[in-house]
């Protein structure tokens, strides 16, 4: 369909912002963008941000809404530190997202927005249109609200939902610069609005008027070819981590046999967890939208008990109002999953945005001696295998897991290779069925009686005749379970909960370290440690700083309680250990305390993820100082 | 599967608690108080009333007829908490005032279980105040059975959310501040589908509620009087003592007036509520017959305001309402099933259509 007049560019690869009011429709628009370009093969990761008000004011910097999609012929790791391209449908979504635009972007901008009302309410006190504000970038005005009008105006929309479809519009438009593929957009479209012919006419004409008006229109010269990226064979899908992590669920769910249970109350960024289980109750998926936090935890230890995998889902506020009762499944070692989808804090903190600051929350929060093994998914894609891993994990040793996601990772996407169910491990609930005390007549059901390997208790649910039994959150007695003051029935009991969480460790493999030995031979004497949604800033960073000639290693922690064995091992390998991390330096001090390795953070908390090019400066000058050289990370050519 | 040895509602056509429950085996031998009896040594204070609702109800499931191992008792914090310890079925003592949530989970996952809730005025109406209310607006299949001493026993005699204003406690020398709940107002205005209130020493009315609490389905709210000896002995001596007691206790039996003593309750025409008068002034056709399974709650909330909120010395007894309301554990069962129906293939082969939906790419 290219004409011949228009120049075609290879480009490996593009970051691409989209960013409007709140109300514009630039999340719907980001993933058609990126729906489109994972079907057309290239490797692609995504970043929404969007205020936690539902519709702050029109036209105001705080209602600005984006979408951020980074995508290339190649393996990449981050949504991208800077956007190349930036489509601003108002002068707020343009003021709010300029700062981070490189020298020589191309801006589009939707001219029709530009009004004198709209400049002001975006604090503008003259059109940066019209001066040399914007001399270092390419500018591309385009009225797309009024040339989405006059496309869709024989369909007779009212002027206002016309031109709501001027971010399809929008989307034609690059579209056709980059060449993507349109049918699933088309589809979509189609099914989307299957109940409003004209609404959804009018959006398959306003994307068709985009892609068209890039192919005739003089003001776009250029188009762009980013090749599909090499991956490993199988069959893909784009998949965001809210998603991964509730089919991996249900993957728990049905890999165990177990019915799932999730007890949970609406919260940001958690609440599509919920969404997305409530569709799924043919795979005997019960949600229970409870009064608060504390009955979404509550009913989730009641389910246990009653024989289901328990499931609870929240972000950090929610997981101080669940920590008594997390406690209470810690004493009565039930398997319980406590997803944890970190977003900014403290208290209501930055609900929209991203952090990892709950990890010693996760570790600490409760009161008395109570382990809790916790987990972390490093991309959206890997929530599915992680979700597994914590239910396997609580239903085998009968405890309580955190499985700590967070905002990035929830709203990001990523290309995620579909895996085979075949493939996926089994789950053995192996409830307890018989007396397990004592011989004949006499045998008692015994149910802190422990399986010698793991130390796990029997699991014993109402309907099993003869092991009726009572538990709760007083102590409990060694082996028999009745009530127990003793000191020292308590000294063992507390060193035996905390012996079964360490006991995991046994069942986990070394950890993975990435130092690929050098063309002379030699290896990092720096390594990168992180742990979850930082996996992607740290590899590309990584990737930076070696692609430079230097030597750095990388490992990444799925277990952070408890943590695998040869962690210290690892860490006394290195010269210098840096460990990044979206909080002021949590993972650092749990390293600190129980390896005395000390470690070096690199923290922010700016509710973003950590940008590729900053970590890669701060890899860079750790290698400079541990090997005591200069360390130059110039890009040479095409890095 | 159904039993017929639980309590006849009155009501043909009504859905049983139980009916889900497993039952003994035809022909077995009944089972005695003393099968739910657990080993565990009962620490409760001597003369404290938690003794007679415990054996009261040791002595009550066996006519259930239910399997030992499909009931489930579940507790809060607080004296009467320890109950499920003492029960020889399936039970969790958990944590403070978060039973009802608990116990909801348990329902819901499971339809062959008869779930107990045993839980106290601090327990319940402070601390877990929201659950209670919320589970008895989703009418979850359970029976809360609140010991209501007026007190907080446990930590030691401060002042409850129904102690009477003005009591003098540990954390108010000076008289309580605070004005009370009372318990059942407060279920029948979270539109609980059965509420009654009963006497710990009183077996014979304390079973009979049990029974009927036991086979309704839905939540079963029972508030029982009980007397703490230690912290605030004496509370209920009014509706106890032979002395005051039939001009104390107001008596609630479904299809029957509404008459103790020498008063009579009726219509109050003007307020819209009902009013205290003397039998010999009314006549018999205008005396209130009592009617539990009114759909409309008012005329049960307007009976529950003449519970006393000071020291008590009125108070109606008995069911004040019984009404058939659709239950969430059952509607929420039924969803999986329709939902289960409509699924074609083994759970495995469906997880793989599940992931592998949507625009997919294959690279070979």
């Amino acid at each position: 369909m290219t004409q011949p007049s228009k120049q075609v560019k290879q480009l490996d690869r593009v970051i691409i912002r989209f960013a409007g009011d709140s109300g514009d429709g630039m999340q719907l628009t980001g993933d058609r963008f990126t729906q489109e370009s994972a079907v057309f093969g290239n490797d692609l990761v995504t970043l929404p941000n969007f205020p936690a008000e539902i519709r702050a004011p029109q036209g105001t910097l705080p209602g600005v809404s984006s979408f951020q999609v980074h995508f290339a012929d190649h393996d990449i790791l981050t949504a991208g530190d800077a956007p190349d391209v930036l489509v601003a449908m108002n002068p707020a979504a343009l003021r709010a997202n300029l700062g981070d635009l490189p020298k020589g972007a191309t801006i589009i901008v939707d001219t029709h927005d530009f009004t004198a009302r709209n400049l002001t309410k975006a604090g503008y006190s003259a059109n940066p249109l019209d001066g040399d504000d914007l001399a270092e970038f390419a500018v591309h005005p385009v009225d797309l609200t009024g040339m989405t009008v006059e496309a869709v105006k024989e369909f007779g929309l009212s002027r206002k939902d016309a031109a709501r479809a001027k971010n399809m519009f929008a989307l034609g438009l690059l579209s056709w610069m980059y060449g993507r593929p349109t049918e699933s957009t088309t589809a979509f479209l189609t099914k989307r609005f299957a109940k409003v012919p004209d609404i959804r006419d009018a959006n398959i004409t306003a994307f068709k008027a985009g892609w068209n008006f890039g192919e005739t229109t003089e003001a776009f010269v250029v188009r762009y070819e980013i090749k599909p990226a090499p991956m490993n064979a199988g069959t893909y899908r784009n998949i965001t981590g809210n998603l991964a992590l509730a089919y991996g669920l249900i993957a728990g769910g049905v890999q165990s046999g177990l019915p799932l249970f999730l007890g949970s109350y609406p919260i940001t960024p958690a609440s599509d967890i919920l969404h997305e289980l409530s569709k799924h109750k043919a795979f005997g998926v019960t949600t229970f939208q409870a009064e608060d936090e504390i009955a979404g935890v509550g009913a989730a230890i009641g389910a246990s008990f009653a024989g289901s995998l328990g499931v609870t889902t929240t972000s950090g506020p929610g997981i101080a109002l669940k920590s008594e009762a997390i406690g209470l499944a810690v004493m009565t070692e039930l398997p319980l999953l406590v997803v944890d989808v970190q977003r900014g804090g403290p208290s209501t903190g930055l609900p929209t945005k991203t952090e990892q600051a709950d990890l010693l929350q996760a570790m600490f929060g409760r009161n008395g001696e109570a382990p809790v093994p916790i987990i972390a998914p490093q991309s959206p894609g890997d929530c599915f295998d992680a979700a597994l891993e914590a239910a396997r994990i609580a239903i085998t040793y009968r405890t309580p897991v955190m499985l700590l996601s967070d905002g990035y990772l929830a709203n990001g996407s990523e290309p995620w290779r579909i895996p085979e169910v075949d493939q996926l491990p089994t789950i053995d609930p192996a409830f307890a069925t018989h007396r397990n005390h004592g011989e004949g007549d006499d045998a008692e059901f015994w149910p802190y009686e422990r399986d010698a390997d793991t130390l796990a208790r029997p699991w014993a649910i109402p309907g099993t005749p003869g092991l009726e039994h009572r538990i709760g959150g007083l102590e409990k007695g060694d082996g028999h379970g009745n009530i127990s003051y003793d000191p020292a029935n308590h000294d063992y009991m507390v060193r035996t909960r905390q012996a079964k969480v360490d006991r995991i460790a046994d069942s986990l493999p070394p950890l993975a370290v990435d130092d690929p030995e050098g063309p002379d031979g030699r290896r990092a004497r720096v390594l990168v440690l992180g742990w979850g949604s930082t996996y992607g800033p740290i590899g590309a960073g990584v990737r930076r700083v070696r692609k430079a000639g230097y030597h750095v290693a990388q490992a990444h922690l799925r277990h952070l309680n408890p943590f695998p064995h040869d962690l210290g091992e690892v860490l006394r390998r290195y010269d210098k250990v840096l460990v990044p991390e979206m909080n002021l330096g949590q993972l650092s001090m749990l390293l600190r305390a129980k390896f005395l390795v000390d470690v070096v953070g690199y923290n922010e908390v700016r509710g973003l993820p950590l940008k590729a090019a900053v970590l890669a400066d701060v890899i860079g000058g750790l290698v400079a100082e541990a090997e005591g050289i200069e360390v130059d990370l110039t890009p040479k050519e095409n890095a | 599967m159904t039993t017929d040895s639980t309590a006849d509602l009155g009501l043909p056509g009504l859905r049983s608690g139980v009916e889900l429950v497993p039952t003994l085996d035809e022909g077995s031998a009944p089972q005695t108080g003393k099968e739910f009896t657990s080993d565990q040594e009962v620490r409760w204070c001597p003369g404290c009333g938690d003794y007679a609702v415990l054996k009261a109800v040791q002595n009550f499931l066996p006519d259930l007829g239910l399997r030992r191992e499909n009931i489930v008792f579940v507790s809060g914090i607080g004296c009467s908490s320890r109950f499920p310890y003492y029960l020889d079925t399936y039970g969790m003592h958990s944590i403070h005032g978060r039973a009802p949530s608990i116990a909801t989970g348990i329902a819901t996952a499971r339809e062959d279980l008869s779930v107990w809730v045993v839980t106290g005025d601090g327990d319940a109406l402070s601390i877990g105040g929201n659950h209670l209310i919320h589970a008895l607006r989703r009418n979850v299949n359970m029976t809360i059975l609140l010991f209501n001493n007026r007190i907080y026993g446990l930590t030691k005699g401060q002042y409850s959310p129904t102690s009477e204003p003005g009591k003098v406690t540990k954390s108010t020398p000076m008289g309580s501040v605070d004005h009370p709940f009372n318990p059942v107002s407060l279920a029948l205005g979270a539109e609980a589908s059965f509420v009654a209130r009963t006497i710990d020493s009183d077996r014979l009315h304390l079973t009979s509620v049990l029974s009927a609490a036991a086979a309704h389905r839905g939540t079963s709210f029972v508030e029982i009087y009980q007397n703490c000896p230690i912290f605030n002995d004496g509370a209920f001596d009014a509706i106890k003592s032979p002395e005051t007691k039939a001009d104390a206790i107001i008596p609630l039996v479904h299809g029957e007036p509404i008459r103790w003593s020498d008063k009579a309750l009726v219509r109050d025409r003007q307020g819209g509520g009902v009013q205290v008068v003397a039998a010999a002034e009314v006549a018999d056709a205008d005396v209130l017959v009592h009617d539990a399974h009114a759909p409309d709650p008012s005329t049960a909330f307007a009976i529950s305001r003449l519970t006393d909120s000071g020291y008590l010395n009125t108070s109606p007894i008995g069911i004040f309402r019984q009404v058939e309301r659709a239950t969430y554990d059952d509607e929420a069962r039924a969803q999986l099933e329709t939902a289960r129906g409509a699924a074609t293939g083994d759970p495995s082969q469906r997880l793989a259509a599940l992931i592998g939906a949507g625009d997919t790419w294959t690279i070979v």
